[in-house]
């Protein structure tokens, strides 16, 4: 054991003295302390805030063990803002996904003007989503929003979208598909560009058609894509939190109430910190399994390279 | 042998050149209508905002329009009275400026110890700054707001820049990036009695400047835009960040949409600026890495 420490020890003053430590302790030393204090530290501390029932303010911390994951497991708000997130996610991740490809895959037909189309399309990505939110807002205002003024001038009754619990979600998926499609496009078109090109001409010998060609040779060689855009999209999904604040505040009826704005509602409104917590640790759970379902089922053992 | 036959042969000529035009230029022009219509669905929300900041308060409840018609300037001298909107830029940029700065300075550094250093303990180390990666942002907002609370920062700058200074994004990306530099170059640096941080900012950094830039335009967008951990952070209005004063203008002046619009565009038109200005660069760094800030 001490012929072990003593070694050890050797190891280290060797390392000081003539290797890259001294080096390495000046380059890791100040990013060690920020990332420990407000990245790992927290992680820590946030499984043991979700064992108190505590408001953040006073100094009666009570210790309550899993009662917080057990009630919250059991409460009608949990499940409800799993359900609206998930129908969000999907939306966001098939609708975004999909108009992504057609966008690619016009753009890699070697149009003119490749580079303004791309910006334009990927401009949305870096407008500020409370700024984008309070846009479609409006866009969607029952009075004088331009959707509901246009969809009436061609006779068409268009619902009081933000207000409405079955047309909230929509409204609100839209907005993600907007903010989203730009970025899976520049993915998608970086993936077909990688295609080698011998690969159709082969099919175009074997006679096979534009659609063949998409089927058998566009589509499976995307899916590596495909699967690290769907994963992006899941997890971003469940982060959402700054389009429900400025648009529907998670109403009307909890319609639009994400699992993120639950657990806001919880700590910053009802400062039940300890339930919150938990909440925290759900949605991490939720991320975790999910993404390692997806790497099962497209096996990763292939490496996603773009 | 008749005149019906070549008219026939002519005619089926002239078709097959039409087709062989048409079947060159139909595509061209179906993909361009599909890529304008598309563009025009993605381009009109920043028309009607743009369009809305400029119209006439009276006019907001008459039929609307896509472009430009009266251009009411006056709607953002009433939009930047209404909120300190100024104040809110240079709250923002001093965060962003900093968030920037030690981005670039302490993950380049972090970086090039785990790319290029040997110590005990490196491989681990760097699996527990990955793995914080999975970790949703969801579990550290409550411990960082109390620790944020119990330091006594709620309401100054350091609230909103300390905790962002490092990121496991970052590091990732420009080590990354520095495996891609011979190690020969470190090499012969060394030997020529280089030390270890000068081999970092005399061979690494130089080489680095693509990285280096999509990292720093990564975190400028990401703290322009970034909007739940200063509400959380801050109660002061004048320590607003500018999402935030955004959304505060917005719960205040609600439905005078003009007004609203001119604060909107006053909040986005940094941020998309940047992006025009290092377009390129930044959508191959997002290409490059499949990764997102």
């Amino acid at each position: 054991m001490l012929a072990h420490l003593t070694s050890i020890f050797k190891r280290l003053r060797y390392q000081w003295r003539h290797g890259d430590l001294p080096a390495a302790i000046i380059c890791l030393l100040p990013a060690a302390i920020i990332f420990g204090a407000f990245n790992i530290f927290p992680i820590l501390y946030s499984g043991y805030l979700s064992l108190l029932e505590w408001d953040g303010l006073s100094a009666a911390r009570k210790y309550v063990g899993l009662r917080n994951y057990v009630e919250l497991l059991s409460s009608h708000d949990l499940w409800n803002s799993l359900r609206v997130t998930i129908y969000y996610m999907g939306g966001v991740t098939v609708l975004g996904i999909a108009a992504g490809l057609v966008v690619a895959l016009a753009l890699n037909k070697g149009i003119r003007a490749l580079s303004f189309y791309r910006a334009v399309y990927f401009t949305p990505v870096v407008t500020s989503t409370v700024a984008a939110a309070v846009v479609w807002k409006y866009l969607f205002d029952p009075g004088s929003g331009f959707v509901n003024v246009s969809l009436r001038s061609i006779g068409i009754h268009a619902p009081n979208w933000l207000s409405s619990p079955v047309w909230a979600m929509p409204a609100v998926i839209l907005l993600g598909v907007w903010k989203r499609l730009g970025f899976n496009m520049v993915i998608y078109l970086a993936g077909l560009q990688s295609i080698p090109n011998e690969f159709y001409d082969a099919a175009k010998v074997d006679g096979a058609g534009g659609w063949a060609r998409f089927r058998y040779i566009t589509l499976p060689l995307l899916s590596p894509v495909t699967l690290l855009l769907v994963i992006m999209s899941v997890i971003d999904s469940f982060l959402v939190f700054d389009q429900i604040f400025v648009m529907t505040n998670g109403g009307p009826l909890q319609s639009t109430e994400v699992i993120g704005f639950l657990l806001y509602r919880y700590a910053f409104r009802y400062f039940k910190l300890g339930y919150a917590s938990s909440v925290g640790w759900v949605i991490f759970a939720v991320i975790f399994v999910i993404t390692l379902v997806q790497w099962r089922l497209f096996g990763f053992g292939r490496e996603v390279r773009v | 042998m008749s005149q019906h036959d070549s008219v026939s042969q002519l005619s089926a000529a002239i078709v097959w050149q039409l087709e062989r035009k048409v079947s060159r230029w139909l595509p061209k022009t179906f993909f361009h209508t599909l890529l304008l219509a598309g563009g025009f669905v993605v381009v009109l929300p920043f028309m009607w905002m743009i369009t809305t900041s400029l119209k006439p308060l009276k006019l907001t409840y008459s039929p609307p329009y896509l472009f430009p018609t009266h251009f009411e300037w006056h709607n953002y001298v009433i939009a930047w009275k209404a909120a300190p909107f100024l104040r809110f830029y240079l709250n923002t940029t001093i965060m962003a400026v900093s968030i920037v700065t030690g981005q670039l300075i302490l993950c380049s550094m972090a970086a090039y110890a785990f790319a290029r250093l040997k110590f005990p303990g490196r491989d681990l180390l760097f699996l527990v700054f990955l793995g914080t990666m999975m970790v949703p942002f969801h579990v550290t907002l409550i411990p960082s707001y109390l620790i944020v609370k119990w330091l006594g920062w709620i309401d100054t700058y350091q609230a909103l820049i300390m905790p962002r200074l490092v990121s496991a994004f970052g590091i990732f990306l420009l080590r990354q990036y520095f495996l891609t530099i011979p190690t020969e170059l470190d090499e012969a640096a060394l030997l020529d009695g280089c030390s270890r941080l000068g081999v970092l900012w005399r061979i690494i950094l130089p080489l680095s400047q693509p990285a280096l830039s999509a990292l720093a335009i990564f975190s400028f967008l990401f703290a322009w835009n970034d909007f739940l951990w200063p509400l959380i952070v801050t109660n002061d209005p004048l320590m607003r960040t500018i999402q935030l004063g955004l959304a505060m203008f917005q719960g205040k002046y609600g439905t005078r949409w003009t007004y609203l619009m001119a604060g909107t565009v006053t909040a986005t038109i940094p941020a998309i600026i940047v992006f025009l200005i290092g377009q390129k660069r930044f959508i191959e760094g997002i290409a490059l890495t499949g990764l997102k800030g």
